[in-house]
């Protein structure tokens, strides 16, 4: 796949349809991979990686990168199409200034999950059927792919890409996802027992704004969390429990407008689930207005800010739990 | 730092027989810019007021906060008292301490707390308060009536008589509504074609009303001097002012038998129609749900007959959009249907009707011609019993919970017109309660007990069976505490109304509150009982509450004058607590302009500064301050924060819960 891509990228730029390209190379490490412009053959060449470690999400950079002048190549994976198409929807992106390659996207490998096989001194990985094989200084060394892959990708929501140019490989089906058993979890517990669950899982938080920063939904001009004049911003909190409304802020901000992405639970350094939260609301705009997949319809009105004479009422809620 | 100065009103013993107004003056003295603090027995008064405007001059106050009433009583008022002392209309802050504090607190301690803190969060607000200044937008001269029944109609030409223009929309092919289907009105007498007849015609003949027959409003957008409606103008297959309507087609056309709704179902009409002789406007319409040639292009008999050519079977639904400056509502009501209330038979017998049936079989423009006969076999029936409350006051679910007002008065009207025409009946009526208050309503009843020998038995009845070509009425006289079998012909059943069912969508557009049985709300139930809580929309006939006509019409009237009264201003003055966008936070989301109401919101592409001398282009949003009515939706759809709301801003929200929760 990686080679198929440079070769079309290449192509795309010596035809002068796009001038840059956007893409991913290998960080200090191999499987620290960090999404990255590159504007010629010989940097493709270089540095383009595409492997099981490229899991990030690059339709948020399409805000600035759209704005600049000529055109840019950026290969999407499904799920990172329905960000795209989302922020298509809020008129963030200028769509005629990206040309989308559609890639398939069988499950990304979770670096920790290897580590905590033993692995070290990690150089590189591929895959080879339902294994992955992952190299290092010491050797390679062969795996069950399921077995490393990252959570969010064992309960993919599809394969299908929302937008697209062009699709390199095959394209895939929306898929029937299991993703909201976790948030059932969750509310089968007691308030009590939630409670703590999210007190000891928020307190770990030391406000970093990864999550923040990689979220394709977080992309105000100014975020309420560093406009002075918000009146929350760099506000010393007055107990702990302040400082955990942060990530619940930031819940109901990207409500409706979050596609499950998953970003903000890979990227969080104190593996935080955040996905939960954003996950919970999915699941409570599904069962109160019926079933929206957010990115799914550039064009379509999403619940929370749309009204339909049949809308549920608000006394509805009173009467569910959790 | 403002210049506060808060005024603790006694309202009498409403609040300061709950709180310590005392105490409260002496707190609120402590917080932070407050400079002048006191309590007064009637802060509303000529002289409270003076107080008030004494104080901003003398301690030169830069806001003040009253702690008094709701704002939606006396907040105007407090604002011109504002005002006349040279201080802004909107640095005046309501803390609300008598309906959110000393009428629903016992203890004198906690109410008095509440009030404190309630106080602080006004001041608190207060301290972030900017002066603001009202524009003006102007009135479109013209009114938009929903409902051609005598609500509407007597609406129409009030307004129309004041010189304004006014559209009246109605779904049927003509006005006229429940009342043309009536006989006679009580407590007179006087038939109703006879009365309702001629403002029809005046309806029709005035040139300032303009009718909408056989449509519907589609769509209402705008606020309060400057509504734009989507009317949808039904395709009749008939062109309006071509047909004469001679009424040749109708005799000609080969579908006889569509059941005609005019005379609720009782006979039938042909596919091509007019409703009833005195139709206006007095033109032909297609059912295209029975007309042969619409449904499978065979037929066209009434084309070939129609000597003026005003056929047209190419006719589709129009759409016209027009402004209005006010829009009254008289979509007025319905009988109940009757699924649930299996007992009395009505499914199973043609003799058991309702009273509206009733009345069509008494009309002599009706079925029979105004023969009173027996649906089932014509013939004339001797024992006709009447049951009240059927769905009315039915607190078991299977009705409604509310009285239906009108139907002891026709009840009695019909029992008393059985007995005069027909002398060989006997006439029951069952009846929980008689309730006949309103002029000359109680000595109606008495003459239909007294003169007319009708027998009135209070109790309910429990089944009808028919039987034999007969009703098996079994009730209970509560009075006597027996039970009787009554061998009846007819069963007349004093059905619930119930608003129509366009109430709801069109209360959905008008953004019009409604209560739990489908009526709309009034402003005020006593002092403003014919405006809705939206500006700009009024309240005619039914749709607010069960009513006879005599109240219909006086209600109709009223809503009249109240739009007269504000057709009559060439401008109005705008509520200046309107959103307005930041256009450096905002992303061009559109989040806002999807949940505004009113359309106020746009957006367009800007271009704007950013470091080292380059620019970047971004789609910003812009609030039209004229069309915004400070509904505040978009200020918390908007996720960057950039959508704010001049007088009640983010901050000053925030600013009220910290002060509470302090």
């Amino acid at each position: 796949m990686q080679e198929a891509m440079i070769k079309r990228a290449k192509e795309l730029l010596a035809e002068g349809t796009v001038n840059r390209v956007m893409g991913w190379q290998a960080g200090e490490f191999a499987y620290d991979i960090t999404p990255t412009v590159f504007s010629s053959a010989d940097e493709l060449d270089k540095a383009f990686v595409y492997n099981d470690f490229c899991s990030a999400n690059v339709s948020k950079y399409m805000i600035k990168e759209s704005r600049k002048e000529g055109k840019i190549l950026c290969f999407l994976k499904p799920c990172d199409s329905y960000s795209f198409n989302q922020l298509l929807a809020e008129h963030r992106i200028w769509r005629d200034n990206v040309y989308i390659i559609g890639i398939p996207s069988y499950g990304k490998v979770d670096v920790n999950k290897v580590r905590a096989k033993g692995v070290t001194g990690i150089t590189g990985i591929h895959t080879d059927g339902p294994n992955v094989v992952v190299e290092t200084i010491y050797g390679s060394e062969t795996m069950v792919k399921m077995d490393v892959m990252e959570d969010r990708c064992l309960c993919c929501k599809s394969k299908k890409h929302m937008v697209y140019d062009e699709l390199l490989g095959e394209e895939g089906e929306v898929l029937q996802s299991n993703r909201f058993e976790q948030v059932e979890a969750l509310e089968n517990m007691t308030p009590e027992e939630r409670y703590e669950f999210w007190r000891s899982e928020l307190s770990k938080c030391i406000r970093c704004n990864a999550c923040r920063n990689v979220c394709p939904a977080c992309t105000c001009e100014n975020c309420v969390f560093d406009n002075p004049a918000s009146g929350v911003a760099n506000k010393a909190p007055s107990s702990d429990f302040e400082e955990n409304m942060f990530h619940i802020i930031r819940a109901f901000h990207v409500a409706g407008r979050c596609t499950d992405c998953g970003e903000c639970s890979r990227v969080c350094p104190q593996n935080i689930p955040l996905h939960l939260l954003n996950r919970k609301f999915i699941k409570d705009i599904n069962e109160l207005y019926g079933t929206y997949q957010a990115g799914e319809d550039k064009d379509a009105r999403g619940p929370l800010t749309n009204f339909t004479v049949d809308d549920c009422e608000p006394s509805i809620v009173h009467h569910r739990r959790g | 730092m403002q210049r506060i100065g808060v005024f603790v009103c006694w309202c009498g013993s409403n609040i300061a027989a709950t709180v310590d107004v005392q105490q409260v003056a002496d707190e609120l003295a402590k917080e932070p810019g407050v400079v002048y603090s006191t309590n007064y027995q009637y802060m509303c008064s000529q002289s409270g007021q003076q107080m008030i405007q004494e104080a901003i001059k003398e301690h030169h106050l830069t806001g003040i906060v009253i702690c008094s009433c709701s704002p939606r009583m006396h907040e105007a008022t407090f604002r011109k008292t504002a005002a006349a002392a040279g201080l802004n209309s909107y640095m005046v802050e309501i803390a609300n301490i008598r309906e959110q504090c000393s009428w629903i607190h016992k203890n004198k301690e906690e109410a008095t707390e509440k009030a404190i803190i309630l106080g602080r969060a006004a001041i608190a607000k207060v301290h972030l308060n900017a002066p603001l200044t009202a524009g003006e937008s102007p009135v479109v001269k013209r009114a938009l009536v929903i409902g051609g029944g005598i609500a509407g109609i007597q609406t129409a030409l009030d307004i129309a008589d004041a010189g304004f223009e006014v559209d009246i929309v109605e779904k049927k092919p003509t006005i006229g509504g429940k009342m043309a289907q009536i006989d006679k009105t009580f407590p007179t007498l006087d038939c109703a074609a006879c009365i309702l007849t001629p403002k029809m015609v005046d309806v029709a003949q005035n040139e300032k009303i303009h009718i909408y027959s056989y449509s519907e409003v589609e769509s209402v957008k705008g606020f309060v001097g400057n509504f734009t409606a989507t009317i949808k103008k039904k395709a009749r297959y008939v062109k309006e002012d071509v047909c004469t309507g001679c009424g040749l087609c109708t005799e000609k056309c080969p579908m006889k038998k569509v059941p005609n709704e005019f005379n609720q179902m009782l006979d039938n009409r042909t596919a091509i129609y007019i409703p009833f002789a005195q139709a206006v406007p007095k033109v032909a319409t297609i059912d295209p749900n029975a007309c042969m040639m619409l449904k499978n292009g065979k037929c066209g008999v009434c084309s070939k007959v129609c000597t003026a050519g005003a056929i047209d079977y190419t006719q589709k639904d129009e759409y016209i959009e027009q402004q209005y400056g006010a829009i009254v509502v008289a979509t007025g009501f319905n009988t109940i249907k009757l699924d649930n209330f299996d007992e009395f038979a009505y499914s199973q017998s043609p003799d058991v009707v309702t009273s509206l049936e009733f009345e069509r079989l008494m009309n002599a423009a009706g079925p029979t011609g105004g023969t009173l006969l027996r649906p089932s076999d014509h013939t004339h029936p001797h024992t006709l019993v009447f049951v009240q409350c059927v769905g009315s006051r039915d607190i078991s679910g299977c009705g409604k919970p509310y009285c239906s007002k009108i139907c002891c008065m026709y009840t009695a009207k019909h029992a008393m017109l059985c007995r005069e025409k027909y002398p060989d009946t006997e006439v029951y009526v069952f009846y929980i309660d008689v309730r006949t208050p309103g002029k000359n309503f109680d000595e109606f009843y008495r003459r239909a007990v007294e003169e007319y020998g009708v027998h009135y038995i209070k109790g309910m009845v429990g089944k009808v069976a028919p039987k034999d070509g007969k009703l098996m009425v079994q009730a209970s006289d509560l009075l006597a505490n027996d039970q009787l079998l009554i061998e009846a012909d007819m069963v007349v059943l004093a059905t619930a109304i119930e608003p129509d069912e366009s109430a709801r969508s069109i209360a959905t557009m008008l953004t019009a509150s409604m209560d739990t049985n489908d009526f709309f709300t009034e402003a005020h139930p006593k002092l403003r009982p014919v405006e809705s809580p939206t500006a700009g929309i009024f309240l005619s006939g039914v749709c607010q509450g069960p009513k006879d006509i005599p109240e219909t019409v006086s209600q109709a009237s009223a809503a009249a004058a109240k739009v007269i009264g504000l057709l009559v201003k060439d401008k109005l003055t705008c509520n200046p607590c309107v959103a307005e966008s930041n256009e450096l936070m905002c992303n061009g989301c559109s989040a806002c302009e999807k949940v505004c109401p009113y359309g106020a919101i746009t957006y367009s592409d800007k271009e704007f500064r950013t470091p080292y001398r380059t620019t970047i282009m971004r789609r910003v949003a812009s609030v039209n301050p004229a069309v915004c009515q400070g509904c505040g939706a978009c200020t918390v759809a908007c996720p960057s924060g950039a959508m704010d709301l001049k007088g009640f801003s983010t901050r000053q929200i925030m600013a009220e819960v910290d002060a509470i929760c302090k």
